[in-house]
């Protein structure tokens, strides 16, 4: 499944600079804390990238930039227009290829001295040892639980450094994990949320610079790891506050009692990551509830008829002004304390952008005695799809 | 005694949409129950059922992880700083 821009060059150590890359690095070899002791480590160094996206972008960019001679990029996703707001290593023509190829092509066009090995796969317990052994540094890009877990795990089990950085809408997280004298993500969280606690897509997006500044940071924490300078984050959670422009660090132990990396650990391989982080952890397809549904076309139709239906959007405000079917607007957080201002009389149709929402929704209305409501299966997105693609899609 | 706390954004929904609020308390343990009291959507957040902070919650005193000192009992004084640091996994946000 790998793919290498180079041949491999075996266990052989660089040793020496050609003068194309003397020159390419000539702000590095002059700077002593680099030098050329510094740049050759750089470039006998073997790093694995797990996520290409907003966190590896700048990852990817900086670290090919520098001279890393090794990258490894490990996505199975292909690049989406909506990526292009933050993923910066892509361009517009690269909408619909495999996120590893077009980085690829990006970075082996930034630095054509680098060995690029791609690996258009998901990240699972059965191959992420097999994929980590090659490698110096492993770099957390990714976007859930379940794979932050196993990361971790892996990096844990063979000994290799974690440069972990995770981002919400504009505050950002980065420490560097799996050190032998460091904690390890289990030591902060031994356990992942359950799924109906984490913040749902209500809350969710990001600012585009956000991940930007936090994977500079872990392309910088990256590269310091390999020339041994400087002082690194292990032992420190790095806290970035994008609104308040502020910076603050909290001490992070190693837990003695930590499943993972305490002296009388629990975790000695692999595990189910998905079993472990609940149900199907954030990635899961389709709603968390079973409720009465109704689709896009069959609401229609209804609605062409003249039925007298009750169209109720649990979104937030700021979504309702990207798009709305001209529905009563309460944010799901609120629903609770306005119950009153439904009538559970009338037949009522939730929604919300994909349908998860508003699943929970109906769900807690059924609980609170509404008997005659259905949620609008796939949300505003499926309604765009199926019946009027007037109506944005975000 | 005032002490600050911190309140972090996945969080802010359910606390009135602030970042912060301030309560005299002499323990750690003491401010987060104002903290709920005031907002009271955020104790399930918090705290299980059984009333003990959930294990994917990071409570800090200035920059001590409370675990490692004396808990919810550890005492505050003027000035503290509580910060509530919840596990958040973003990266990509491709979806």
């Amino acid at each position: 499944m790998a793919t290498s821009t180079q041949p491999q060059t075996g266990a052989n150590r660089t040793t020496s600079l050609s003068n194309e890359e003397i020159l390419r690095y000539s702000r590095h070899l002059i700077m002593p804390e680099v030098g050329m002791d510094g740049q050759l480590k750089l470039k006998n160094a073997k790093v694995l990238l797990i996520g290409t996206g907003g966190l590896g972008a700048p990852l990817g960019l900086y670290l090919a930039a520098a001279g890393v001679g090794r990258l490894g990029l490990v996505d199975f996703d292909v690049v989406d227009f909506t990526n292009l707001q933050r993923q910066v290593t892509f361009g517009s023509d690269d909408v619909g290829k495999p996120k590893t190829e077009a980085a690829r092509a990006r970075l082996g066009n930034l630095n054509p001295d680098i060995q690029i090995d791609t690996f258009e796969t998901k990240l699972t317990s059965d191959n992420a040892l097999e994929l980590f052994k090659d490698f110096d540094v492993i770099v957390d890009g990714t976007d859930n639980f379940p794979t932050r877990y196993l990361v971790n795990d892996a990096s844990v089990l063979l000994g290799k450094p974690n440069v972990y950085g995770s981002i919400f809408r504009f505050e950002g997280q980065a420490t560097v994990f799996g050190m032998p004298e460091g904690p390890c993500y289990r030591c902060l969280y031994p356990e992942p949320p359950p799924p109906g606690l984490v913040p749902s897509c209500a809350e969710g997006g990001v600012l585009g610079v956000l991940p930007g500044i936090v994977g500079s940071i872990q392309a910088m924490e990256t590269i310091k790891l390999i020339l041994g300078a400087g002082e690194n984050l292990v032992g420190r959670l790095l806290l970035f506050d994008a609104l308040g422009m502020k910076f603050r660090e909290l001490k992070l132990r190693k837990n003695p009692n930590c499943a993972m990396c305490g002296e009388h650990r629990t975790i000695h391989k692999l595990i189910d990551y998905y079993e472990f982080c609940g149900v199907r952890g954030e990635e899961a397809p389709g709603p968390d509830v079973q409720v009465p549904e109704i689709t896009p076309r069959e609401l229609k139709a209804r609605l062409d008829r003249g039925d007298e239906l009750f169209i109720l959007d649990v979104r937030e405000p700021h979504e309702f002004q990207i798009c709305n079917l001209n529905g009563h607007l309460i944010p799901l957080g609120e629903l609770p304390r306005r119950v009153h201002e439904l009538d559970s009389s009338l037949e009522i149709v939730a929604h919300c952008r994909s349908g998860k929402r508003s699943a929970e929704a109906v769900d807690f209305l059924r609980k609170a005695g509404f008997r005659k409501i259905q949620n609008l299966r796939g949300g505003i997105l499926a309604w765009s799809d199926d019946v009027d693609p007037r109506v944005p899609k975000y | 005694m005032s002490v600050k706390v911190m309140i972090p954004t996945p969080l802010r929904a359910y606390a009135g949409k602030r970042d912060s609020a301030e309560f005299s308390a002499a323990t750690v343990g003491e401010a987060l129950s104002g903290l709920t009291n005031q907002f009271r959507e955020l104790r399930k957040h918090l705290y299980t059922e059984d009333g003990k902070l959930r294990a994917f919650v990071n409570v800090y005193l200035n920059d001590e992880d409370i675990r490692y000192l004396a808990k919810e009992n550890t005492p505050t004084k003027d000035g503290d700083t509580i910060s509530i640091i919840p596990s958040i996994a973003g990266g990509s946000f491709a979806r």
